[in-house]
């Protein structure tokens, strides 16, 4: 099974189209991918369904590492269980 | 003085393929674009068969990461566009960009994102709708892709006039351009409604042929065993510009936009008025416009979709205006061969017209056995014929009524 960790990336990479290797948890996804509001919008709907947690907007503003992604999806998944 | 428009670049997405000379060769041999639908499509349609773009792959215009953001009605008329900007040898980085517009036609827009996204709404809940919904879907997107893609700064926006898209997107354009307001104009129309809402939706209204046994003699304008016309996708653009420019940057000019057009039947929102006196007026409108009179026109290409009702009105309305001599005009439909793309249609016939004048042939109406005797004009069936050409007409017609007509010529400096 995939760690959360390569998940946020594999998501990432595929709904920006870019590689991989571009992407580590300091990549910050607007400035460093190039990402604007619409997709980091639509990033948000592709988390939320891949590990079934809900973002809170204000939350989602605040987060712009793919790092913040991670922990904050982590965070979510042992509230939720 | 009025400036005068010529055409100098042509770009086609068509379910008989995305080259401009070679879907105009399989017209003119009267190959069919139609096939059996894709079974993901099955879904009780009694329409089984529709025009659909397979050689179509957006990577090849557009940039990965923007392909899954753009619906497929922008993808294809990004695509007819580069072609045309290709063939037109126009380099916007040494034009005014504020002097030059993309004017696209669309009776429909982006209908799969709405069912996508309409689905998610009902099944997961308002958080789940794609924010790229509202950009992919509207109309107008196609008009505002080509206007970034290429950077101009003229008016951008889409005509929607149902299956009379493209050639009101035209009629705009050559008036802009007439009038001195742009220079370069792309236009033209794109439509991929071949989504399970839209087969749905024009089933229900029993428009639809429904011969699915044998896919490719399914569209049959003018034929007596004609019941409806075959859905389809796909674009067609070209590249106007005023006379006057294209000499100066010493463009290849492939024909003249000679006049425009347009009416309203006023009668029925669907039906077209059979006696066909309104459609007539458009037509006569464009011969006006181009100071031509109806015995010079060599060629028509008729809107001709395969309805029992449209194609007897079209037939009236052809007799009103060009009297006897209605009898000795070669017309034809290409629907029969492509199928209807609605706000397509237009773009796509007129660089059929445009062809005709290149090459000097007359493309078949196929699939036209045996003539309805309500259709008793000449509709060159089945096989291409060839002939000099200097004037031709194209007619559109669509829901909500509208008529739109366009004649193009030869171009004679």
């Amino acid at each position: 099974m995939e760690s959360i960790k390569e998940e946020v990336v594999n998501i990432i990479a595929e709904q920006l189209a870019v590689n991989k290797d571009q992407i580590n948890e300091e990549t910050d996804i607007a400035n460093d991918l190039g990402a604007d509001s619409l997709d980091i919008a639509e990033l948000m709907i592709a988390f939320e369904e891949k590990f079934d947690i809900n973002i809170n907007e204000d939350r989602a503003e605040k987060i712009s590492t793919v790092g913040q992604v991670i922990e904050y999806v982590k965070s979510r998944r042992s509230a939720d269980a | 003085m009025k400036s005068r428009v010529v055409v100098t670049g042509l770009g086609h997405v068509t379910p008989l393929g995305l080259s401009v000379d070679r879907v105009w060769e399989d017209v003119c041999l009267g190959k069919s674009g139609i096939r059996a639908l894709a079974s993901e499509l099955h879904l009780g349609f009694r329409s089984k068969i529709a025009g659909y773009c397979v050689d179509f792959s957006p990577e090849n215009c557009i940039e990965p990461k923007d392909v899954k953001k753009i619906d497929r009605f922008s993808q294809f008329a990004l695509s007819a566009a580069k072609d045309a900007v290709t063939q037109s040898g126009i380099d916007f980085s040494q034009e005014n960009p504020y002097r030059c517009a993309a004017i696209i036609g669309s009776g429909v827009g982006g209908l799969s994102e709405i069912e996508i996204n309409f689905e998610k709404l009902l099944g997961k809940g308002a958080s789940r709708v794609s924010p790229f919904t509202i950009p992919k879907m509207m109309s107008n997107a196609a008009g505002g892709h080509i206007s970034i893609r290429y950077g101009l700064h003229g008016p951008s926006f889409a005509v929607s006039s149902a299956c009379a898209s493209s050639n009101d997107a035209v009629s705009y354009a050559m008036q802009l351009i007439r009038h001195g307001v742009m220079d370069v104009v792309i236009t033209g129309g794109s439509e991929a409604a071949l989504t399970r809402l839209g087969l749905a939706g024009f089933c229900a209204m029993h428009a639809l042929s429904e011969q699915n046994n044998e896919p490719e003699k399914a569209s049959r304008p003018f034929d007596r065993n004609r019941v409806g016309f075959v859905l389809s996708e796909g674009s067609g653009i070209v590249v106007l510009e005023s006379l006057e420019h294209a000499k100066t940057r010493k463009a290849k000019i492939l024909a003249e936009m000679l006049g425009c057009g347009a009416s309203s039947d006023a009668t029925h929102i669907t039906q077209p008025n059979e006696d066909g006196s309104i459609a007539s007026s458009a037509m006569q409108n464009a011969l006006n416009d181009a100071k031509l009179n109806g015995e010079q026109i060599e060629y028509i290409n008729a809107h001709g979709t395969g309805t029992i009702l449209g194609d007897i009105a079209e037939t009236n309305a052809l007799k009103r205006v060009f009297g006897d001599f209605a009898y000795k005009i070669p017309i034809s439909s290409t629907k029969s061969q492509l199928g209807h793309l609605l706000g397509a249609s237009g773009g796509v016939e007129l660089i059929f017209c445009i062809k005709a004048i290149e090459t000097g042939v007359i493309p078949p109406t196929i699939n036209l056995d045996d003539s309805d005797p309500k259709c008793d004009l000449d509709y060159t069936p089945n096989r291409a014929r060839e002939t000099k050409l200097n004037y031709v007409l194209s007619n559109s017609f669509g829901f909500g009524g509208h008529n739109s007509t366009l004649i193009i010529g030869r171009y004679q400096d």
